[in-house]
């Protein structure tokens, strides 16, 4: 018993993936700067960021309160369990359980929805506009992500444990290192940077036309739970993607290598392109994409 | 100086208004502040798309009739601890629209500035140099 709430609470859980996902964010302003051929923000300012917040009044709009303050810790709380999840499981594969994948793919859809909770219940027109777009987001992306993890299953003799993905990995190599795998690895950037909210497709908070969206009516320590939920996510969706399809060698070092390197990627995505309205992330989604999706799955089931 | 104070000010979010009456070449030199050259994220002040998020409501343009209920309204619904900085001539004593009939009266009798910057329009150094010297003063340094 303490040593789960240990793992939720400190470990691979609650504190270590808050610094973890702060540190993370703070990558991603310091290489936008760069990129933009600034200086950039110190280490530590997203702590500072957060800490403030968390000392400023909230501000409760007319509407359903209890929901627009119980929306954002929903989220936190999923989250949070993802990352344990996945941390035990690279501390220990064995402590993975039956059908883990299954239940983190359910676990990363509540933030989400947490999201349109909570912007539909601040009752602000622009919050729902955002609350709108995040849906209809939600519906393009979870297709095709979830083709590209069917993928990783059938490669992996069909299994939906993440444990014995990470060992079928160690011994027969990355799902990576084939053509079903790549296209699938593919597909899972473009869905894990809408699920992240990253540039091409940040409808749901585009500040220059709808003023920050979902999170328009938020102020203080809520806003400070929903930054909070996004730098974990910006932790846990790489290193799941890292385990379903590049976990040949998950030593320490290469992991922080592999996660690092995979952020940039995904840092470089989100400066080089534009933003893509509403309606061309949902075509981009439900055709390309899926159909790149579908040719993978069929790939992996003729074993390429 | 107390943590709370510290965090404030190492990262001020500002949300930007731009209150009727105005060439809009303030607003230019507020955007300069955040290229290359001048670099404010350096010091964690970042622009925000929603008064919710602001600590600094930053005002340019000279106030007029239609603008003045919703500028009371942004300021009000600011989240506390927060600061009104007004930023140019416009802003501070209505400029060369002193005599409009359709700017009624400078900014700072409808909400509190805490801090005027002057210039029209002022230029990012002289942006910076306000902001520092607010930080000092909120902090309770020189």
């Amino acid at each position: 018993m303490v040593k789960l709430f240990f793992s939720y609470l400190i470990f691979p859980g609650f504190l270590f993936s808050t610094v973890i996902g702060l540190i993370a964010g703070w990558i991603d302003r310091k290489v936008t700067a760069r990129i933009q051929w600034r200086v950039g923000p110190p280490w530590y300012q997203n702590f500072v960021d957060l800490l403030k917040l968390m000392t400023k009044e909230t501000i409760l709009p007319q509407g359903n309160k209890v929901t627009f303050l119980f929306a954002p810790l929903i989220g936190l709380i999923s989250v949070t369990l993802v990352a344990t999840i996945l941390g035990r499981v690279l501390v220990n594969p064995a402590e993975s359980f039956l059908g883990d994948l299954i239940v983190i793919l359910y676990l990363l859809i509540i933030p989400p929805i947490a999201i349109i909770l909570g912007a539909s219940s601040s009752g602000n027109p622009l919050a729902s506009t955002g609350a709108s777009r995040e849906m209809k987001l939600v519906l393009a992306y979870e297709l095709p992500f979830i083709l590209s993890i069917i993928v990783v299953i059938i490669k992996s003799a069909g299994t939906i444990q993440i444990g014995s993905i990470l060992n079928h990995q160690t011994n027969f190599g990355s799902n990576l290192l084939s053509w079903s795998g790549i296209i699938a690895f593919i597909v899972a950037i473009f869905c894990m940077q809408a699920k992240l909210g990253f540039v091409p497709f940040d409808v749901t908070e585009a500040e220059q036309e709808i003023m920050a969206g979902t999170l328009i009516e938020y102020s203080g320590l809520p806003l400070a739970i929903f930054k909070l939920t996004k730098a974990i996510l910006v932790y846990t969706m790489p290193i799941f993607l890292i385990i379903l399809f590049g976990a040949k060698d998950l030593s320490l070092l290469w992991l922080i290598g592999k996660y690092i390197a995979f952020l940039v990627l995904i840092i470089l995505i989100k400066n080089t392109s534009p933003r893509a309205r509403i309606d061309q992330a949902i075509r981009f989604f439900w055709g390309p994409i899926t159909a790149l999706a579908a040719i993978a799955v069929i790939l992996a089931l003729l074993g390429k | 100086m107390n943590l709370k104070l510290k965090a404030l000010t190492k990262s001020l979010w500002v949300f930007h208004l731009c209150i009727g009456g105005s060439c809009n070449n303030c607003d230019i030199e507020i955007l300069d502040l955040l290229t290359p050259r001048y670099d404010v994220e350096r010091f964690g002040i970042m622009l925000v798309g929603s008064i919710r998020h602001a600590d600094v409501l930053l005002i340019t343009g000279s106030l007029s009739r239609k603008a003045a209920p919703r500028a009371k309204r942004l300021y009000e619904q600011m989240p506390k601890p927060g600061v009104v900085v007004a930023v140019g001539s416009c802003a501070l004593g209505r400029g060369i629209f002193k005599d409009g009939y359709n700017t009624p009266c400078p900014l700072d009798e409808l909400i509190p500035v805490d801090l005027y910057i002057p210039g029209c329009p002022p230029k990012p150094e002289a942006i910076i140099d306000g902001i520092v010297k607010l930080i000092k003063k909120v902090s309770g340094g020189e």
